[in-house]
C-alpha cells in the first residue's frame, strides 16, 4: 500500500489502462494540458496525442463520436469537464449510447467511461457545481460509479475502462486532494458492489460521494452518545447493489440516506423505497433522507454552505432515528 | 465511371428492389399488417443506389428514419428487414428497432436512430475508429434537409474536419423536414454551401439521377479512403410520399405531390441503359420478374416469422445480465 492523492489514483488508473490496451484513448476539452483539475497530468507526454485528443469545446459532437468509436471497437474515455455540460450532449448518451445494443438486438457493444467532476463546495456557482447522477441512474443501459476514495476511484476506474457498457464515472471536486491508500499491485474495484466504510449496529447511513467521509466523520461523533452507526458507500449507483444495503438495515433497523445532490426525486428516495420494499418490518423508525433543499447551487461561500448536507446534519437525522436527539 | 456492364445493371436492378419492396411495405401499412409508422424512402432510390455503389463490404453506412433504401443498398437481406419492419423475431434486431432503428453491423450498417441527426455524430466516431486503426474504409452518414438545422450536423462536420475523418456526410434533401418546407427552415437553397463554414467540399447534384450521384460519391469517397477528409454532397431529390404512410399532407398541393415524380430515378435510368445498349427489353423484363419473386419470398418470410418472445424485451439492456 502507498499514500495517494484521489485525483493522482484517476490519474494512476488511465495510465495502466491506456498502458495495457492501446484501444483505450481519450478525448475531451484541454486534456493534453491536464484541464483545470490535472487529471490528465503526463498523459499527453507519455502515450502521445493519438490517444489523448483535444477536442473543440462541442461536446455533444465528441461524446457521439466517441459512442461510434465505442462500436467499432476502441474503448473511449471521454471527459464532459462538469456535469453540469451533460446538458447539452444528452441524445449521444440517452438514445444512443445506453441504447444501441438493446434496439439493435444486441449486435454490439458500447464500452465507454465518460469521466466528469460532480459536486459543489468550490464556489464554481449554479453552472459547474450540481450532482445529477440519478438523471442517468434512471437511464436503462448507463451505468453509473461515484468513488469516494483513491482506492475506490483507481480500481472502480480501471473496472469501468474494462467494462463492456456505457458508465458514467463522477468524481467529487471536493475529493481532489483528498489522500488514502492505494496498493502498490494491480487491482479493480467491481462494478455494483457497495462498500461498508465503517460497521456499526445501531444505525445504517447510506452516503455517496464526497457526502461518506461527511457520514464517517458523523459516525465518529456520534460514539460519545453511545451510537454505533454503519456507514455504506454503494461505490456504484447503478446497478446498485441492494443486497448490501438491506442487509445492513437488517442489522441495525435505522436507516438515514445522504447524497449532495437535491433530496427530491434523488438517489436517496430510491434507496428508501428499496429499503421500504425489503425490509419494512426491521425498521425501528422512519427513513431518514439528507440532500440539498430543492434549489440551483449559488456562488457565495456562504449561501453555498448554507445549503449544503454537513456531517452535524446527518449526526442529528441519525440521533433522532436512534430516539436520541440532539438537544435542543 | 469505371463500372462494368453487369455494375449498371446490378444498380437498375437494385432501384427496382428498393421500389418494389418500400411499395409493399406501404401496402402492407395501409392494410394494417404493419404495426407503427413507415416513413416511405420512395422517389429517392437513386441516392442510396448511386452512393452504395461506391463502398465496399468493410465500408460503413448510418442512416435515418427514412433509411431502408439505404439498408438494401448496402446488402441488408431483404427478408430479415422486412421482419424487422414486421417487428417479428427474425427481424435483423430481433424485433427490438422496427422500422426506424435497424443496425447490421456485420454488413456495416452501423444503424439509424429516431432522433433526427442524431447519427451524424456516432457515423463521425466509427470513421475515428477507421482513422485511429489505421484502414482504409470509409463512413458514408445519410441524413435529411431538417437534419442540416441541428448542432449535431454542424458539431459533427467542424470535428471531422478539423481531424479529417473519413467519412461521406450525404444529406437527402426532399425538400421537407417532417411537414415543414425546407425555404421555411432556413435561408440557403442549397445546404452543400454549409460545408463552406468547415472548410469542406460541399456538392450539389441532381438526386433523381443516379449516375450523377455515383459520380459525385466516387470522388468523395476516394478523397475520404486517400486521408484527405469528409466531404458533404447534397442530393436534390423528392419525397413521393408523406412524412410517414397516412400523413394527409395538407400542406403539399396535389400538383405538386404529382409534379414531383415526373422525375423518377428508374424510368431515367432504364432509358439511359437501353440507349447506351446495356439493357433489352427482355433483359428489364427477366429483372423486374426476378425481382418480384425476391419481395414475395421476403414478405412470406417475414410474415412466416414469429413475434419475439415476451422475455425477450429483458435482454440485451446491458452486455451481460446483472
Amino acid at each position: 500500500m502507498k499514500d495517494s492523492r484521489y485525483i493522482r489514483a484517476i490519474g494512476e488508473g488511465l495510465a495502466e489502462e491506456l498502458d495495457r490496451d492501446d484501444r483505450v484513448f481519450m478525448l475531451g476539452e484541454d486534456l493534453v494540458d491536464a484541464g483545470p483539475f490535472s487529471v490528465t497530468r503526463g498523459l499527453a507526454e507519455r502515450f502521445g496525442t493519438r490517444r489523448i485528443r483535444n477536442t473543440p469545446i462541442s461536446e455533444s459532437a465528441f461524446l457521439g463520436l466517441a459512442v461510434g468509436a465505442a462500436i467499432a471497437g476502441l474503448r473511449p474515455i471521454v471527459e464532459v469537464m462538469t456535469m453540469d455540460l451533460f446538458t447539452v450532449c444528452m441524445d449521444p448518451l440517452v438514445n444512443h449510447a445506453a441504447k444501441m445494443r438493446y434496439m439493435f438486438g444486441g449486435q454490439y457493444s458500447v464500452p465507454l467511461v465518460v469521466l466528469t467532476a460532480t459536486g459543489a463546495g468550490v464556489g464554481a456557482g449554479p453552472h459547474h457545481s450540481q450532482s445529477l447522477e440519478a438523471w442517468f441512474a434512471h437511464v436503462p443501459g448507463l451505468k453509473v460509479v461515484m468513488p469516494s476514495t483513491p482506492y475506490d476511484a483507481k480500481g472502480l476506474l480501471k473496472a469501468a475502462i474494462r467494462d463492456d457498457d456505457p458508465i458514467i464515472y463522477a468524481w467529487h471536486k471536493g475529493l481532489l486532494s483528498r489522500m488514502g491508500q492505494v496498493p502498490e499491485e494491480e487491482y479493480t474495484v467491481p462494478i455494483g458492489v457497495a462498500d461498508v466504510k465503517r460497521e456499526g449496529s445501531d444505525v445504517t447511513i447510506v452516503a455517496t460521494g464526497l457526502m461518506v467521509h461527511q457520514a464517517l466523520s458523523a459516525a465518529d461523533g456520534m460514539e460519545e452518545a453511545g451510537i454505533s452507526a454503519e456507514v455504506v458507500d454503494p461505490r456504484t449507483i447503478s446497478p446498485l447493489d441492494t443486497a448490501t444495503i438491506v442487509a445492513s438495515v437488517k442489522k441495525t433497523g435505522r436507516l438515514v440516506v445522504v447524497h449532495e445532490a437535491v433530496k427530491d426525486f434523488g438517489i436517496g428516495a430510491e434507496v428508501a423505497a428499496v429499503v421500504a420494499e425489503e425490509a419494512f418490518d426491521y425498521l425501528d423508525a422512519p427513513i431518514k433522507r439528507i440532500g440539498l433543499p430543492f434549489t440551483p447551487i449559488p456562488f457565495s461561500r456562504n449561501l453555498e454552505n448554507a445549503l449544503l448536507p454537513t456531517a452535524d446534519h446527518i449526526a442529528r437525522a441519525a440521533r433522532e432515528a436512534c430516539g436520541v436527539p440532539v438537544e435542543q | 465511371m469505371g463500372f462494368s456492364n453487369e455494375r449498371f445493371v446490378g444498380m437498375y436492378r437494385s432501384l427496382l428492389l428498393l421500389r418494389k419492396l418500400e411499395e409493399k411495405a406501404v401496402e402492407m401499412t395501409m392494410t394494417g399488417q404493419l404495426w407503427g409508422w413507415l416513413h416511405s424512402y420512395l422517389g429517392q432510390e437513386a441516392v442510396a443506389v448511386g452512393v452504395c455503389a461506391h463502398l465496399r463490404n468493410d465500408d460503413f453506412v448510418a442512416s435515418t428514419h427514412r433509411g431502408r433504401g439505404h439498408f438494401l443498398a448496402k446488402g441488408l437481406d431483404p427478408k430479415r428487414m422486412l421482419a424487422e419492419v414486421l417487428s417479428r423475431q427474425d427481424g435483423v434486431c430481433g424485433g427490438k428497432g422496427g422500422e426506424i432503428h435497424i443496425a447490421d453491423w456485420e454488413r456495416g450498417i452501423i444503424g439509424s436512430t429516431g432522433i433526427v441527426g442524431g447519427i451524424l455524430s456516432t457515423a463521425t466516431g466509427v470513421a475515428f475508429a477507421c482513422q485511429y486503426q489505421g484502414t482504409d474504409q470509409v463512413v458514408t452518414c445519410f441524413f435529411g434537409d431538417g437534419a442540416s438545422n441541428q448542432g449535431s450536423f454542424h458539431e459533427s462536420l467542424n470535428l471531422a474536419s478539423v481531424w479529417q475523418l473519413p467519412v461521406l456526410f450525404v444529406c437527402e434533401n426532399n425538400g421537407y423536414g417532417e411537414f415543414t418546407r425546407q425555404q421555411d427552415s432556413m435561408r440557403v437553397t442549397d445546404i452543400a454551401i454549409r460545408a463552406q463554414a468547415y472548410d469542406i467540399p460541399g456538392v450539389v447534384v441532381d438526386g433523381d439521377n443516379v449516375l450523377t450521384v455515383s459520380a459525385a460519391t466516387e470522388e468523395a469517397v476516394a478523397r475520404a479512403r486517400s486521408g484527405a477528409g469528409p466531404t458533404l454532397l447534397e442530393c436534390k431529390t423528392h419525397r413521393w410520399l408523406g412524412h410517414y404512410t397516412g400523413d394527409p399532407q395538407g400542406y403539399r398541393s396535389k400538383e405538386e405531390m404529382e409534379e414531383c415524380r415526373r422525375t423518377d430515378p428508374i424510368p431515367r435510368f432504364q432509358n439511359h441503359l437501353m440507349e447506351k445498349g446495356l439493357l433489352t427489353e427482355e433483359a428489364a423484363q427477366q429483372i423486374e420478374e426476378d425481382v418480384d419473386r425476391e419481395v414475395a419470398a421476403a414478405v412470406e418470410f417475414a410474415l412466416d416469422s414469429p413475434m419475439p418472445l415476451p422475455e425477450t424485451a429483458l435482454t440485451d439492456v446491458y452486455s451481460k445480465a446483472p
